[in-house]
């Protein structure tokens, strides 16, 4: 049974359709990277997978249940953890509390805020600091953690190194590699597609609200997904019917 | 020594308003709520406090057992029914309509228990009236010492509540981000509904103590809306420490004004509000956003 499928979902900012019935699948533990331009949809997908923007058509299935109807709070927990674009912290609450929040969702395991604290090294001196006081890194450590204190088993992340120094996204991307040994499932959106590509062994690339490409990461070159990620086999095809 | 006396009065006086600012404090300062039915409800509970000693020889304090998790009840339907609706109209919204809610509460008060006042005072017992003596001159009414220690177990409860505990946690997410809580796993709808819940079982603890202080009529909820409100700001609404301040602030001020002229009580306690909001116009936040506005209004 697939982890995670999504069967042809669409969604809509108002009039614009941003994701044009997208259809992909998650294995268990498996790590996908999701690339394309800017405004190619992929934040609205994630953010429609995780619940937080309605689905217009199509149906989201998590660990074989059909939870296209479900509320945010009730796919996290189910063992969904979106880190959402911009950390999204709650600056009024100190780091500690922000991972405790994590426990909403009512799921236990290996990730506790020790956990988090040896995963991350530089949030241990800030932990009772206000989360609105952090630096980019430490707040991207934050959002991480908080949604590993979830325990999820699929774990979405959206452009984690937006903002972010290179140092800081090597370490970031480090921990990440760590994390895959554990077994949690990564959907990880990015821009810098070397980097994702380096990390994922599968990936999709999307093109004005649509998957452009998809395939294990072995089997596509760079310059494949360059073109997809800009359109350019679509206007060349364009360019050769006129 | 007359003037010291009434300065301590006062700060006591002053518990009595953090009390009844609570929930109002509370529901504002996690919920951006503003409940105008907050003093009608403060009147409601002291309402069925009476009918419960009246009518069943129930004693107010064993009363308010039962009347704040009533209250709580209240306040859950009041999130579910009105509250959670009114806010997806905007700022406005929950403002009419709890005013609308207050005029319906005072006027079915009226219409059952008629414009009689009636007190909580004559059932319990000498606590009402009693008091310790400090010097020949200054006394503490126990009941005024027991409003100022309620209020302080109160506020310092709800704060410990909100600091310490997964719900409060959730409480003070909900109100800064509700879409990311629930993201993260919080059920943004049912912890609304326990705020609100928690809000009202602190007004029927305010209602209890209306009662046993002075006099109520079906229509003294809007008097303790505005010193409830009036407390709030000048303590910086939404914080709970800041509203036993402003509470005190507000009782201090009004003691001295009585004692300058017996129409003082309520100018000075007005003025010391009007202070205190215009010192925050002028040299707060809000002050330095709306100098900002205006000289870039003016270079336009």
């Amino acid at each position: 049974m697939r982890l995670l499928s999504v069967e042809k979902l669409e969604a809509r900012h108002g009039q614009l359709q941003a994701v044009r019935g997208v259809s992909l699948g998650i294995e268990r533990g498996e790590t996908v990277a999701l690339v394309g331009a800017n405004g190619a949809g992929k934040t609205t997908l994630l953010r429609t997978i995780a619940g937080a923007h309605r689905i217009a058509a199509g149906r989201v299935v998590f660990k074989g249940e059909d939870i296209s109807s479900r509320s945010p709070h009730a796919r996290a927990a189910l063992g969904m953890a979106l880190v959402p674009e911009g950390r999204r912290l709650f600056a009024r609450l100190t780091v500690e509390e922000n991972l405790l929040l994590a426990r909403s969702a009512g799921r236990t395991g290996a990730w506790t805020i020790d956990a988090v604290m040896e995963a991350f090294p530089n949030l241990k001196a800030r932990r009772r600091a206000l989360a609105g006081t952090l630096s980019g890194g430490e707040q991207q450590a934050t959002a991480i953690g908080r949604a590993l204190m979830m325990n999820p088993e699929l774990l979405l992340l959206d452009e984690v190194s937006l903002g972010l120094s290179p140092l800081i996204v090597d370490r970031l991307y480090a921990q990440l590699e760590a994390l895959k040994s554990s077994g949690v499932a990564m959907l990880m959106v990015e821009q810098d597609l070397k980097r994702a590509m380096a990390a994922a062994s599968r990936t999709i690339c999307m093109l004005e609200g649509a998957v452009a490409i998809e395939g294990p990461t072995a089997a596509l070159t760079r310059e494949e997904v360059t073109e997809a990620y800009f359109g350019l086999n679509k206007a060349r095809a364009e360019a050769l019917s006129r | 020594m007359i003037f010291l006396n009434q300065i301590l009065q006062g700060v006591l006086l002053g518990g009595y308003y953090a009390l009844i600012a609570c929930g109002l404090s509370f529901m504002f300062g996690v919920m951006g709520v503003i409940n105008l039915a907050h003093g009608s409800l403060a009147v409601l509970a002291a309402y069925a406090l009476y009918v419960l000693a009246d009518r069943f020889g129930v004693q107010p304090f064993l009363g308010l057992a039962m009347i704040a998790p009533a209250m709580a009840l209240v306040g859950w339907a009041l999130q579910r029914l009105v509250l959670e609706r009114s806010v997806r109209g905007g700022l406005l919204a929950p403002v009419l309509a709890t005013f609308g809610l207050s005029i319906i509460i005072d006027n079915l008060l009226f219409q059952r228990f008629g414009a009689d006042t009636r007190s909580l005072g004559p059932y319990v017992g000498d606590l009402s009236y009693d008091s310790w003596s400090l010097t020949d001159e200054i006394a503490i009414g126990k009941l005024a010492a027991l409003t100022m220690a309620v209020a302080i177990v109160l506020l310092g409860g709800i704060q410990i509540f909100l600091n310490r505990t997964l719900t409060g946690r959730a409480i003070r997410a909900t109100a800064e981000d509700p879409d990311t809580a629930g993201l993260v796993g919080v059920n943004a709808r049912r912890i609304n509904a326990i705020a609100a819940a928690i809000a009202l079982a602190t007004v029927a603890v305010a209602g209890a103590f209306l009662g046993m202080r002075a006099t109520f009529d079906p229509y003294a909820g809007a008097t303790q809306l505005i010193f409830a409100f009036e407390a709030s700001v000048i303590g910086g609404a939404g914080s709970l420490w800041g509203t036993l301040v402003g509470g005190i602030v507000l009782g201090v001020a009004q003691s001295l004004g009585a004692l300058v002229n017996p129409q003082g009580f309520f100018i000075a306690g007005h003025f010391a509000f009007l202070v205190v909001l215009f010192a925050r116009l002028f040299f707060g936040d809000l002050g330095q956003r709306i100098r900002t506005a205006l000289a870039g209004g003016r270079r336009r």
